[in-house]
């Protein structure tokens, strides 16, 4: 199983806990597991309404392609934690992370 | 602005894969269509984001590319010869006293019809704006998210924020043109385009460009027009820039746009339907593909195409009051044309 903390945009944090061979990526596990994310583009970096902050374990995460970086580049406030949900597989990476739900709902 | 006034059975917002399909579902039923669309040219995403994509999800083609799948729905609605205004925006939707629909675009095309199919996908891609005290004041009176016409900003004081491709490249070509260029950049390096960055790197140390990083905007202000652009940097430090124009550059992020403005029901910015007929809160409203939401909706192009055929099947009603529908099979009766 593969372990990872949410926090959702009122500060309540979460334990999620998903099978390794879930073949999933970020933003479909949250949206699966419920958490207001409006994923309008449906997981082609565009949108960026599956934005997350990753408050810790970032240094074990893939480095983000050129799409993503483009979109990230772009944003009037993404930081240097800032990623795209649809762009992370959910795999070994993500254990033990600690992630912010911050994509825009409208 | 234009005065067209075309005359249609089915109105359909929206020229993708899903809006394509509906064409050739209401011609079998012998409803006329005609296709507004934003973009250019027909095909919605598949044409404009991704046309050299293979898709694996088609029935009966274990692959296909995008813009392939396109060209073949366009060859498949031949017959029922639709209508197309593209590079318009739909603006309005107007019951008209007597029945039916005028959908209106920014450009004064008016499309009055019996029914109205939104099949608008994503919706429209809109400026993102960022979140700063006083913005939408300005807005017009020097604050624009896009450069129309770069002479506007001839010998002009001009602050440009971002820190991707599009404020890289005009933050170059507006270095030659205006009195005072200035780039803000939230982050203190380019991650998308090193060419791009490195021009702009070289023009900050020649001095022909302000050049400030690790600082975002927080406020304009000025009186009739935009007279200044306040800054917050790293060490939470204000800066305050003279400005004539600002222009914020953070792409674009799709939005309903003015379909959010039509009395329909939206859930979660997608328009609510119901699973028999795809139809919305408004009678004679339909809304079909990744626009639309119902318990257990996937937003598939074969899902759209299974809307598209329900959703002709209600239209008719509305085309054709007076007669009864019979379902018939295209293998029986073949595709008549008009």
């Amino acid at each position: 199983m593969i372990n990872f903390s949410v926090i959702d945009r009122d500060g309540t944090r979460k334990e999620v806990e998903v099978p390794e061979d879930i073949n999933l990526n970020l933003m479909e596990v949250l949206k699966a597991s419920e958490y207001n994310i409006l994923a309008t583009c449906g997981g082609m970096a565009l949108c960026a309404t599956c934005r997350v902050e990753v408050e810790s374990g970032l240094e074990q995460l893939q480095p983000a392609g050129d799409q993503e970086l483009d979109m990230l580049d772009m944003l009037p406030d993404a930081a240097t934690e800032s990623r795209l949900a649809c762009q992370l597989r959910v795999n070994q990476q993500l254990e033990g992370i600690v992630i912010r739900i911050s994509g825009d709902l409208a | 602005m234009n005065n067209n006034i075309i005359h249609t059975d089915l109105c359909i917002i929206g020229a993708g894969p899903v809006g394509l399909f509906a064409v050739f579902e209401a011609g079998l039923l012998k409803m006329r269509c005609h296709l507004v669309d934003v973009l250019p040219q027909v095909g919605g995403q598949l044409s404009e984001i991704y046309p050299h994509k293979p898709i694996y999800d088609i029935p009966g083609y274990p692959e296909i590319k995008a813009q392939e799948l396109i060209d073949n729905l366009m060859e498949q609605i031949k017959p029922f010869d639709p209508g197309f205004t593209l590079g318009e925006r739909v603006e309005a939707l107007e019951k008209k006293p007597e029945g039916g629909f005028s959908v209106n675009t920014a450009d004064g095309t008016q499309i009055h019809c019996k029914a109205v199919v939104i099949a608008g996908g994503l919706g429209c891609f809109e400026p993102r704006k960022p979140e700063v005290e006083n913005l939408a004041q300005f807005e017009g009176r020097g604050v624009s998210y896009w450069v129309k016409d770069p002479e506007t900003y001839r010998d002009k004081k001009v602050v440009l924020a971002g820190g991707g491709d599009s404020a890289l490249d005009w933050t170059i070509f507006l270095a030659n043109v205006a009195d005072e260029v200035t780039l803000v950049h939230r982050g203190d390096t380019f991650r998308g385009a090193p060419d791009s960055a490195e021009k702009v790197f070289k023009l900050a140390e020649m001095g022909k460009i302000n050049l400030i990083l690790s600082s975002h905007l927080t406020k304009v202000e000025g009186k009739q027009w935009l007279q200044q652009v306040q800054l917050l940097n790293k060490a939470k430090e204000q800066i305050v820039l003279d400005a004539e124009y600002l222009i914020p550059l953070f792409g674009l992020s799709p939005k309903l746009g003015p379909i959010a403005d039509w009395g329909l029901n939206i859930d979660k910015s997608a328009i609510s339907v119901d699973t028999e007929a795809f139809g919305t809160n408004v009678d004679g409203i339909y809304a079909i593909g990744d626009i639309n939401t119902y318990p257990g909706k996937l937003k598939l192009i074969l899902s759209g195409f299974h809307e598209a055929a329900l959703m002709a099947q209600s239209a008719f009603k509305h085309v054709f009051p007076d007669q009864k529908l019979t379902f018939k099979y295209t293998t029986v009766y073949g595709v008549n044309s008009f």
